[in-house]
């Protein structure tokens, strides 16, 4: 029995809904662009910690390889995502998204 | 597969262009390269191998979507070719066009879900930084934020799904989980439903289905028109294929899990879509409005789910594909005339420049869905599909959309032929020129032959 087996399923199942959970609600109630990307690493890492557990309690090593890839996309998109918040913070001088409010009907 | 190697490549030579000192002839090369690219994968028509240890299989169904997808790139790089004309950039913008386009050919032809991320990732990625190509202008900033912000949300969704999915099934291919549901009908376990509600979720963002919807309007209109254009046309060709590709595959055996709810983000998009599109006073987004209301359009074959779906949409993508490059094709020589793309811009067209006037006229009318033009019988496919499944309250629905989407396109009609103008001359280049009138000819082609296209799957 491997260590992660040690803790039953269904909390690990408790524990990453828990987290996506606290990363929705951080991007959807945040104002700090910055604070929202952490967030979405959140709720990016909280299925990666789901993907493990199933993986070893599967026996199955699909489960991590997916990790491996989910965590070099989420690398991308933060470093995209910075890329553009600096664009951003260089014509407006904040990191507050209430000031992104020119496109509405 | 040969044609996803050859975008990749092709997109690496991009790069290398900057530096190698070929950069004024690579749109050049990137063109000539995207037409063999698109030839080379009808070569691939019929040999159905399973690719890459089985993650992916080039079908019939791969090779259909992906040359609609190619097409359209074609006639995207002759309509935005100015785009590619600035001396900074314009390597970074090509290579970034060329992998959203590999990104987009995974989409279509992914039999595993780790595919499918990749896929959608490359495609997103490479759009998140095209969105903002235009440094200084805020717009484009906010759009490109909001874009990145919301495509990286759905994806949250759409990968807690999918580690749902494997924890029930133990696989992440789409064949293996429709065996599994098959083999175990009755005792599939819970958490496997919760994923395919979440991948649901996370698909519908990407193809911007109500209420997922609201980045959409947002993103197309702060984004440069071309690539407005290039979002509307090639990016939810091949969010689609993808959605209609999980959902035809894997979970067509448990359409009561799903059925309900997709009905109901159906009538959604198809209202919410058409409605707000008509209290628009900009083009753009109007245009991005429009584009919400097909996916609701393209919704109803999904929902359909019979031997008529994929068909049906792929005649629609098509049709609406080659109307939205002909209308964002105008728009963006309007735009770059008045500098704004307020309809009252269009005042007049029909004097100052007959064809412009004439072909966005065509393209309009297509998008409506009025014969003699495409969009009539790509309406008509996905009706019938719907249709034969039982959905009559939908196609009613969907009927009384679509009265009201004539409303709009025509306000942009009337505006070309009964408004006076402000006495300005529009010009459009030659390549240009070329373009609207053979996307014409095939807008009225395949409203006469349809069947060339609905025989192929």
């Amino acid at each position: 029995m491997s260590a992660i087996q040690v803790i039953p399923l269904n909390w690990y199942l408790l524990l990453s809904t828990v987290l996506f959970t606290i990363g929705v609600l951080g991007v959807l109630f945040r104002r700090n662009a910055i604070i929202i990307f952490m967030s979405i690493e959140l709720m990016l890492n909280a299925v990666n910690l789901l993907f493990v557990a199933f993986s070893s309690y599967l026996s199955d090593s699909k489960g991590q390889v997916f990790v491996f890839f989910i965590m070099a996309v989420a690398a991308a998109e933060v470093a995209v995502g910075l890329a553009i918040l600096m664009m951003v913070y260089r014509n407006t001088k904040t990191t507050d998204i209430n000031i992104l409010n020119k496109l509405k009907w | 597969m040969k044609a996803l190697i050859l975008l990749s490549s092709l997109g690496t030579l991009a790069l290398l262009a900057e530096i190698f000192g070929f950069k004024k002839r690579i749109f050049l090369i990137s063109l000539l390269g995207l037409i063999t690219i698109f030839f080379v994968n009808l070569l691939d028509w019929n040999l159905a191998p399973n690719i890459f240890f089985g993650m992916m299989q080039y079908d019939h169904y791969a090779v259909a979507f992906s040359s609609v997808i190619l097409i359209t790139a074609i006639l995207w790089f002759i309509m935005s070719e100015s785009f590619f004309k600035e001396e900074t950039n314009r390597t970074d913008r090509l290579s970034l066009v060329l992998f959203a386009l590999a990104g987009a050919v995974i989409m279509v032809s992914y039999t595993n879900m780790a595919m499918l991320f990749l896929g959608i990732e490359i495609l997103s990625i490479s759009m998140y930084i095209l969105t903002g190509t235009l440094k200084d202008d805020l717009n484009s900033n906010e759009a490109a934020f909001k874009y990145l912000i919301m495509g990286a949300f759905s994806t949250g969704f759409l990968l807690f799904g999918i580690a749902l999915i494997y924890g029930a099934t133990g696989s992440f291919d789409i064949n293996e989980i429709k065996e599994f549901i098959t083999a175990r009908e009755s005792t599939v376990p819970s958490i496997f439903y919760v994923g395919v509600l979440l991948m649901l979720i996370g698909l519908s963002f990407k193809v911007s289905a109500a209420p997922f919807h609201f980045w959409a309007p947002d993103v197309y209109q702060g984004a440069p028109t071309v690539i407005t254009a290039f979002m509307a046309t090639i990016v939810k060709t091949a969010a689609f294929a993808a959605f209609l590709r999980l959902f035809s595959i894997s979970f067509s055996d448990i359409t009561a899990t799903w059925v309900n709810i997709v009905w109901v983000m159906t009538a959604l998009t198809l209202l919410v879509g058409n409605i707000t599109a008509v209290a628009q006073t900009s083009t753009k987004r109007l245009l991005a409005f429009s584009s919400v209301a097909h996916t609701g359009y393209m919704l109803l074959a999904l929902l359909a789910d019979n031997s008529y779906s994929s068909s049906a949409i792929l005649f629609y993508v098509t049709a609406y594909s080659f109307g939205s490059i002909v209308t964002f094709c105008i728009l963006n020589i309007i735009i770059n005339t008045y500098g704004n793309d307020n309809i009252n811009s269009f005042n007049g067209l029909g004097k100052s420049n007959p064809l412009l006037a004439f072909v966005m006229t065509l393209a309009l009318l297509s998008l409506a869905g009025i014969p003699p033009t495409a969009g009539f019988f790509a309406k008509y496919y996905v009706f019938t599909a719907v249709f034969k499944s039982g959905f009559i309250y939908l196609v009613l629905i969907a009927i009384f959309a679509s009265l009201v989407g004539v409303y709009y396109y025509f306000k942009i009609i009337i505006a070309m032929y009964f408004k006076d103008s402000t006495n300005e001359t529009i010009q459009a280049t030659m390549n240009q020129k070329i373009l609207l009138v053979v996307v014409a000819f095939a807008i009225i082609a395949l409203g006469i032959f349809p069947d060339f296209i609905i025989r192929l799957l």
